[in-house]
């Protein structure tokens, strides 16, 4: 049983260009920006045709810490497609209001290296490392920005809070090791037909820990407190990186610690993931409709779509688990196309940040407003766009799992969101623009990420069914029995 | 001779006072021991059921190093997210940290 590196040769491509990045910054001018965009293009290229080639492997290395199964995959692209969008919305961002750092492509890739390791790993040590690789960056992205004094303060909130969630986390990883003596998943599935009693209630108990540390990355209501200041304190394009990735990659830790747990927690558990969906849709919904500033407003939607997703967390099994994953895949798609539009109408200094500011954008920049529109209608769910088809799944695998009540009051919510996001569309269509106009910088990799991420919400609204299938083929290998046996280690 | 529970006991204990000085102290140093409290907490529960559960296998004490790690860089980090703040806001009171509404 030796090391299989092939079975993380995507998680190594990722920190090797991180590092390469690191490396390359050192010896071009700050001028050459373009130089860093490109490498960071290439390696997350090789990342993704890395992570293919491994799509018919599955298995576990390095002793049972690493597994390569569907779902893993499944992330990997998510968190491949976050990155490259992000990429490209922050090229001239970074070489016109940061005088092009190169640290900050490193703390993207290094951010991502943490997530994909958090997708693959079957041991809590290594989930663990990978939170905690993913976190430490994203708390530096947060306040990067050396003029913004906005941003300082929400590295501050995140870091603390941030910190207080892996302190929770390792106190429920600490019980369930104290209820199994190990750490590694597929260890700990094949110990359950010996658990007593008071390893029940050390899991139990664990597993509450943990989904309060988890609630905190993925933004459930009642641990969001941090969410909307840091998303409106960070710059836009590091907010559009951290509301898609890390969020997608808590979640791929709590699908496979559910089902890993499924034959030992008791069913109560499926009632707090049922109050917690329901308390953060109504929360992020019911808060956002008040907002003034977008990039706040947009803060406030990222927890209401992190309820949608706990319905499917909630719903569970190879229906739920498909679902939860087109959901993030498409939501890392759209969420990020609409930052991209909010990075090209803010202007210098990301001055016009409100919704107002952007009357009458709707005559004057026709393209951007046409693709923003559609950002906004596919994440309230309008048919023909892609948050329909992500929604419909959801609520369709909620009401075959006979959870009536949780679909309709999915549906009820997303009504009202349609109220706020249409309220962009009405200020830059319907509202008299003011006099003072923004200046607006335009640039080449900008417009192409608009166009991937419109590209991709439009094709997945109309066509969904390839990725459907693949999201169905990556669910139903939600079995974690099954999959340890049929391990070839 | 203390047993597991003992251990478990004053690890309990510990989170809690961690927790309790995250959420009352103000000033920002003070919460950042406060995290470490927490941390060490955790620490106590891995070395305590490695010796009485499994004294044969080392996965908890191992852990241990890895949380002592990790939170030396998170120390790290979160030391100089309060040293930007202190010189942008002359002051690290945390919750006079609030241009936006908390």
């Amino acid at each position: 049983m030796g090391f299989n590196w092939i079975l993380i040769s995507p998680e190594i491509a990722v920190l090797a260009t991180g590092f390469i990045l690191l490396i390359l910054d050192l010896f071009i001018g700050k001028s050459r920006g373009f130089l860093l965009t490109a490498v960071s293009f290439i390696g997350i290229m090789v990342a993704l045709w890395l992570n293919y080639q491994n799509y018919s492997i599955m298995g576990v290395g390095f002793q049972g810490i690493v597994i390569n199964d569907p779902i893993g995959f499944y992330f990997k692209i998510i968190f491949c497609m976050g990155t490259l969008l992000t990429v490209f919305i922050s090229s001239t961002y970074v070489s016109r209001e940061m005088k092009g750092m190169g640290e900050y492509y490193v703390l993207i890739f290094i951010a991502t290296f943490g997530m994909m390791v958090m997708a693959s790993s079957a041991d809590l040590i290594t989930i663990f490392l990978g939170l905690e690789v993913m976190s430490i960056p994203l708390y530096v992205l947060a306040g990067i920005h050396r003029g913004r004094l906005r941003g300082r303060e929400a590295a501050m909130k995140y870091f603390l809070l941030g910190a207080f969630a892996s302190g929770f986390l390792l106190y429920g990883i600490a019980l369930i090791f104290g209820a199994y003596g190990s750490t590694n998943l597929v260890e700990i599935s094949q110990r359950f037909l010996f658990s007593s009693g008071f390893s029940g209630i050390l899991t139990g108990a664990g597993m509450v820990f943990l989904l309060v540390g988890f609630g905190f990355k993925i933004a459930a209501a009642p641990f969001h407190m941090w969410v909307p200041d840091v998303y409106e304190g960070a710059t836009a394009p590091v907010t559009a990186f951290m509301s898609a990735g890390p969020k997608a990659a808590a979640f791929a830790v709590l699908f496979r610690l559910f089902s890993v747990f499924q034959p030992v927690i008791s069913d109560n558990f499926t009632t707090i993931l049922w109050i917690l969906a329901v308390i953060t849709m109504l929360w992020g919904n019911l808060l956002a409709l008040s907002q003034k500033n977008i990039k706040r407003m947009l803060a406030y939607s990222s927890i209401a779509h992190a309820g949608y997703v706990l319905i499917a967390l909630t719903v569970g099994g190879r229906d739920g688990i498909s679902a939860g994953l087109f959901y993030l895949l498409i939501y890392t798609i759209v969420n990020i196309g609409a930052f991209s539009i909010i990075i090209f109408f803010s202007g210098k200094n990301e001055k016009y940040e409100n919704i107002s500011d952007y009357a009458g954008f709707g005559y004057k920049y026709p393209f951007a407003a046409i693709a923003m529109t559609v950002f906004m209608l596919a994440l309230a769910g309008f048919p023909a766009t892609a948050g329909f088809a992500g929604k419909y799944k959801i609520f369709v695998a909620a009401i075959n799992s006979g959870f009536i009540w949780l679909a309709i009051i999915g549906i009820f919510n997303s009504l009202v969101s349609v109220w706020y996001y249409i309220g962009v569309v009405v200020s830059m269509y319907m509202k008299q623009p003011r006099d003072e106009s923004p200046t607006v910088i335009l640039s080449m990799t900008l417009m192409v990420a608009v166009l991937v991420a419109f590209i991709g919400t439009v094709y997945l609204g109309l066509f969904p069914d390839d990725w459907i299938a693949l999201s169905d083929w990556a669910g139903s290998h939600y079995s974690w029995a099954s999959i340890v046996g049929s391990l070839v280690r | 001779m203390p047993g597991l529970t003992h251990y478990l006991i004053l690890a309990a204990a510990l989170f809690a006072l961690g927790m309790f000085g995250l959420l009352t102290r103000r000033n920002a140093v003070g919460v950042l021991m406060s995290i470490e409290l927490m941390f060490n907490a955790v620490n106590i529960n891995f070395v305590a059921f490695s010796r009485f559960l499994t004294p044969e296998a080392l996965t908890g004490q191992i852990f241990a190093v890895f949380i002592i790690t990790i939170a030396a860089a998170e120390a790290a980090v979160g030391l100089a997210i309060v040293m930007l703040i202190y010189r942008n806001f002359r002051g690290i009171e945390v919750d006079k940290i609030n241009f936006m509404k908390w």
